[in-house]
């Protein structure tokens, strides 16, 4: 007999192409409409085929945002998953299934709760109705809401004919009455408080979060070339491309992706691209145009462990330093990193006005843990999203590159005024020709390295402080790590210790400085130098006194972030 | 203020425009000259133009005529003139470069273009040398050819534009030699009025660097295609595949989709992308179906 009280870590595994994926999706779906709010995340092997994948799906009374090492209830769809699993399981977990999924060691080590998955799905037809068999059951361990379930299933398989909608309602409703039954004789008793609230929330995942933030930000132009994890934002933009009435184009590599949307940029469109650490390196000469030609641009840089191919599928905060540095010569950018759906989504609309008014690459990082991951929330506010148009007529006498006491030139587009627009990649004159006049050229780079950098500076937003301002340790987080970090906190529950966590990593505004002093200061951060801690020394003269590390490509847990802050503090 | 018009609005009166590049009798004066020209003709004005560049001599041309410009990176130009016709299709745009600039390191760009057909010109500075970096062999100079860089001789076969574009399907194809300056305005003229990638590998002498393929040269070693029909396509590649002398002329045309009238942005609204807007209507949809 188990019971789980405000909480449940659900993780189904099993092989690529087995059909986790709709699992999940009935999951969470039913019991965020159920009222329970649902945080999901996957981990997942390069391969399309075979191997092991899993999902986790955590259940809760309370707003639950992050990955969790514990697993309370493990459904295993074929033999191996135990195993791929082992450190995370103990005898407190319900292993939901069948005993041939189950390998021969594991038998005694957890509470296997046998469940005749295979026999019911053939039942109702097909072995094809076991993931809709599966979702059911577990539903049904809640108690939960069987007509969510039912709506799901006929929107997923609305378009596969009646039939097909019919037979995996009749596989749910198996599953679901097992489930209910194993709950009522106290096998597995789930008891969750639910929240009507949550009912009407909307769940988000970072792919979705940033995609969708670029459509808000008036994103009308994507070039990109596939590359894991950032796939996912061009996949979604595509889908959306008919309905906006956007351009959204594969083209042949990462130098052509971020070169084009420099031309749709020049001409006054807001182009993005999305790719990961290596196909950036292969824009960071575009990315020195960029700089150069005072050409605005988007970049979405979802992370995954490196160098080279690295980990194709598997996460981590490297890229910092590439993104700080990559492209020759001095120019500026802006680098954001969101650490929340809310933040994913208002920073990427905003993205775009930043881009226009200060001309340079913003550059959004996420990583493969972020953009894999969802949760609920209320449904963001666009009356808080604001565009921005920066572009002005070019009249007669017009000069590109003016200068101006705070380095930005007013921008004008070809075709728009009487007079022509010449931007250049060498360095030049205002109106944008070529010089090599000594004073010129330290004026321009004075304009862009200096007077431009200092303005974005000087109005760059501060980092978010959760917690007492009078705390004695303060956490640093950036990006993806920041719910881990939040809920460790949380965990540990004392109000000398508060977290700071930075959406915008670069330029640092220089007020930044006084959350710092007299702190111990604790770096959290997925990677094997601490990239982020030795930007804020150099940045702003901090001292970072404990690096919080993780490099093996998979995300920091709750109860990690947990260890390892009470091992500094204590 | 009134802004001149005709082949004098061309003429650039900025203060970087006046101290040219180009060595003393080179080519690039003569397609200067022909460009202008051809834009003239067609009656377009210096806004409604856009001429993107790459690197290189022929690549400084944004500077030397009076249209808005971009001179970008080497070999880039293609995809970069491809994402300003693509958002605002109302503008002529040019991508233009040397034939290392467009044959060497923007292949790439150059094969996929031909695939994707946006409605651009791409116009190749072709002196079969690499005059800014100082005479090394480019991806078009003869066999046999000492530099300095190939004292030896080169011995690479030399890239064959014409013939890769029809092999590719290509929507305009053109050869001309600059010293012909009546017969290259008319073919520049209909290579922007065609409506597709229009590729045109222009001959023209490098004074400094290639002493072989001289202004005489060109003249004895190619002829026009009196007699050729531009829409059969083996016909054209048989004509390409000629290399002395070298055929010049329209080789190919092929009226097929372009990238612009392909993508979904202009179904419904032909407005340049820079006039819209974002659609919050249809975000705020978005998240009302992600409640469900």
């Amino acid at each position: 007999m188990s019971e789980f009280r405000d909480e449940v870590s659900i993780v189904l595994g099993g092989a690529a192409g087995q059909g986790i994926q709709t699992v999940e999706g009935i999951l969470t779906y039913a019991l965020k409409r159920s009222g329970y709010h649902v945080y999901a995340n996957k981990e997942y092997m390069s391969r399309v085929r075979g191997g092991i994948n899993t999902t986790e799906i955590r259940v809760s009374s309370r707003r639950v945002r992050a990955f969790v090492r514990r697993i309370d209830i493990l459904v295993p769809f074929k033999q191996g998953v135990l195993s791929w699993v082992a450190d995370r399981i103990g005898k407190n977990t319900v292993v939901l299934g069948e005993r041939e999924n189950v390998e021969e060691g594991f038998i005694e080590k957890v509470n296997l709760v046998e469940v005749p998955l295979t026999k019911l799905a053939l039942e109702t037809g097909s072995q094809l109705y076991l993931n809709t068999t599966a979702a059911g059951l577990i539903v049904g361990l809640f108690h939960g809401d069987f007509g969510a379930v039912e709506e799901y299933i006929r929107k997923r398989f609305g378009s596969k004919g009646e039939n097909v909608v019919r037979k995996n309602i009749e596989a749910a409703k198996k599953g679901y009455e097992l489930g209910v039954k194993l709950h009522s004789d106290g096998t597995i008793k789930v008891e969750i408080k639910r929240d009507e609230k949550v009912k009407e929330e909307i769940l988000l995942s970072g792919t979705e979060a940033v995609g969708i933030g670029a459509l808000a930000g008036g994103m009308n132009f994507l070039s990109f070339y596939p590359m894991s994890p950032s796939t996912g934002v061009s996949t979604f933009a595509a889908q959306k491309a008919e309905e906006f009435g956007i351009i959204v184009e594969q083209v042949e590599d990462e130098i052509s992706a971020i070169n084009m949307a420099l031309g749709a940029w020049f001409a006054g469109a807001r182009g993005m691209v999305s790719t990961s650490g290596g196909g950036f390196a292969l824009m960071s000469e575009a990315l020195s145009l960029a700089g150069m030609a005072e050409n605005p641009i988007v970049i979405h840089l979802a992370q995954r462990p490196g160098p080279a191919t690295g980990l194709p599928t598997r996460t981590m905060q490297g890229d910092l330093n590439l993104v700080l540095y990559a492209g020759h010569g001095d120019f500026p950018r802006i680098i954001l990193t969101p650490g929340s759906m809310e933040e994913a989504f208002y920073l990427t609309a905003e993205a775009f006005n930043l881009a226009d008014r200060y001309q340079v690459p913003v550059i959004i990082m996420t990583d493969q843990y972020f953009v894999d991951t969802y949760y609920n929330l209320p449904k963001p506010d666009l009356g808080r999203v604001k565009f921005e148009r920066h572009i002005v007529e070019a009249k007669p006498g017009y000069k590109r590159y003016e200068l101006t006491e705070d380095g930005i030139s007013p921008r004008a587009v070809p075709g728009y005024g009487e007079e022509v627009v010449v931007a250049n990649g060498n360095e030049h004159d205002e109106w944008g020709d070529i010089t090599e006049d000594a004073e010129l050229t330290r004026r321009m780079q004075e304009k862009r390295a200096k007077l431009k950098l200092e303005t974005i500076r000087r109005n760059a937003p501060l980092p978010r402080l959760i917690g007492s301002k009078d705390a004695k340790y303060l956490v640093v987080s950036w990006g993806s790590t920041l719910h881990a970090v939040e809920e460790a906190l949380e965990k540990l529950n004392r109000n000398d210790v508060a977290l700071l966590h930075f959406s915008w990593v670069y330029p640092l505004n220089p007020e930044t400085k006084r959350f710092f002093e007299g702190k111990t200061v604790i770096a959290v951060e997925s990677n094997i130098t601490g990239q982020f801690a030795d930007l804020l020394r150099k940045e702003l003269g901090v001292e970072v006194h404990r690096r919080v590390l993780k490099y093996d490509g998979r995300p920091f847990s709750v109860e990690e972030v947990f260890d390892a802050l009470k091992g500094v503090i204590e | 203020m009134n802004l001149p018009t005709g082949r004098e609005a061309f003429e650039p009166r900025r203060p970087g425009s006046e101290d040219v590049a180009w060595c003393p009798g080179c080519g690039n004066f003569g397609i200067r000259n022909i460009l202008i020209s051809a834009l003239a003709e067609l009656g377009l004005r210096p806004s409604q133009v856009a001429i993107i560049s790459g690197i290189g001599q022929a690549a400084k041309m944004p500077h030397y005529i009076n249209a808005n410009g971009y001179h970008t990176l080497h070999g880039r130009a293609i995809p970069i003139a491809t994402g300003v016709k693509a958002v605002n299709p109302e503008l002529t745009v040019i991508a233009e470069g040397g034939d290392g600039d467009m044959y060497a390191e923007g292949g790439n760009h150059l094969l996929h273009a031909i695939r994707r057909n946006p409605d651009i010109t791409v116009l190749i500075h072709d002196n079969q040398i690499y005059g800014l970096t100082k005479g090394q062999a480019s991806p078009t100079t003869m066999v046999g050819m000492k530099t300095p860089t190939q004292p030896w001789g080169v011995f690479e076969e030399p890239f064959n534009p014409v013939a890769l574009a029809i092999a590719m399907n290509a929507s305009f194809v053109a050869r001309t030699f600059m010293g012909y300056f009546r017969e290259s305005v008319e073919i520049i003229k209909k290579a922007i009025q065609h409506r597709g990638l229009a590729i045109v590998d222009i001959l023209h002498p490098c004074v400094s660097f290639n002493k072989v393929n001289t202004y005489a040269w060109y003249r004895e070693h190619t002829y026009w295609m009196d007699d050729h029909y531009p829409h059969d396509r083996e016909a054209a590649f048989r004509r390409a595949i000629e290399t002395d002398p070298l055929p010049l002329g329209i080789f190919y045309i092929n009226e097929r989709p372009t990238f612009e009238e392909s993508v979904p942005a202009y179904r419904t609204d032909k407005r340049p992308l820079w006039k819209r807007e974002p659609k919050l209507d249809l975000v705020e949809e978005f998240f009302e179906s992600k409640r469900l």
